[in-house]
């Protein structure tokens, strides 16, 4: 039974980051807290393959000498590679933050749409009674 | 029962650390408080990431996740604003979003291999001969490294490609000084309204 957690606690966990993070990006207004819920959804995907690629009693894929078990060297590289794009656009988006306060003086996802002539959906409630 | 162990137990305590984490900065609306807590959050990954024997990414992370991208975001912070200016709201149709999300991820968890089991299909086809060639076709002891400058290097000419071209939107948004057609600098023209306000001041006082 522990044994039957153990083998997929890890998976859970980073689905329930990976949801966490999802859910800032969908429910936040805050633009700064959108892309803070972007990192936190990209570093859980990282942690995903890591995970897929541990072996049990490996050690870090570094040759040594002696015959020993790896872990999984692919994995490591891709996320490599993706930690890296992953700050690229990190750096991009936080550029089109400064941005969008400089064009609009705000970072809030409603008052933007405000000023863009829309309604939001609390002045839509106040209208209808 | 065998009790787990000491490698299983940290695992367990820093992925709910991290949890912990995730939930704070969803709850946080003081937004410096939040990108100190994403910096804590990509250092216990981190810390997570060694316990996983991927030594190379946690140096990684640990180097642009906690370390560049909470300078990125603390510039930001200064150029911006520092609080979030509306209250946390229940979004109903985002949490459904993330219920049904979450609730097919985890019904398609017990197809996956367990945790650290050997003879997983990933661990198969092409990685015994990475490991074994990695010391006599490449001559580093680093498999890594080997496999991200050699066997797969093209996947870091793809990287390099991506960062340059978001260096250069960046550059593109924030670099130049821009002129509107009234002749107005990139500063007065920030600031608009504060700006009119000072004129007028100005004018009366004349």
């Amino acid at each position: 039974m522990l044994e039957a957690i153990f083998n997929h606690y890890n998976y859970w966990l980073i689905i329930f980051l990976m949801m966490t993070g999802l859910y800032i990006v969908v429910s936040r207004g805050n633009l700064i807290k959108k892309i803070v819920g972007l990192n936190i959804f990209q570093t859980s995907v990282f942690l995903l393959y890591i995970t897929i690629g541990k072996v049990n009693d490996g050690t870090a894929p570094i040759l040594t000498g002696k015959s020993e078990i790896f872990s999984n060297p692919l994995p490591h590289v891709l996320i490599l590679t993706a930690i890296v794009v992953g700050i690229s656009t990190t750096a991009l988006g936080l550029a089109l933050v400064v941005r969008i306060r400089e064009s609009y003086g705000t970072i809030e996802e409603e008052d933007i749409l405000v000023s863009e002539g829309h309604q939001t959906e609390m002045e839509l409630n106040k209208i209808q009674p | 029962m065998p009790m787990p162990d000491i490698i299983t137990i940290v695992d367990i305590v820093l992925l709910a650390l991290l949890s912990i984490t995730a939930v704070a900065i969803l709850m946080m609306r003081h937004l410096f408080a939040v990108v100190a807590l994403t910096g804590a959050f990509s250092l216990l990954s981190a810390g997570l990431l060694v316990t996983l024997d991927a030594v190379d990414v946690a140096f990684t992370e640990a180097a642009v996740g906690a370390g560049i991208s909470t300078v990125l975001m603390l510039g930001t912070l200064a150029l911006t604003r520092r609080r979030e200016s509306r209250p946390p709201r229940l979004s109903p149709i985002g949490l459904l979003i993330i219920i049904i999300t979450g609730a097919a991820l985890i019904y398609a968890t017990p197809d996956m291999p367990k945790f650290g089991d050997p003879n997983a299909p990933s661990h198969q086809h092409i990685i015994p001969s990475y490991i074994k060639g990695s010391q006599d076709e490449i001559g580093i002891p680093n498999i890594v490294t080997s496999i991200l400058a050699s066997y797969r290097s093209f996947d870091t000419l793809g990287e390099v490609a991506v960062i340059f071209t978001a260096g250069m939107g960046v550059i593109i948004l924030l670099g130049r000084r821009r002129e509107d057609e009234h002749g107005y600098s990139e500063d007065v023209a920030a600031y608009p309204l504060v700006d009119e306000g000072k004129l007028k001041i100005d004018g009366e006082a004349e």
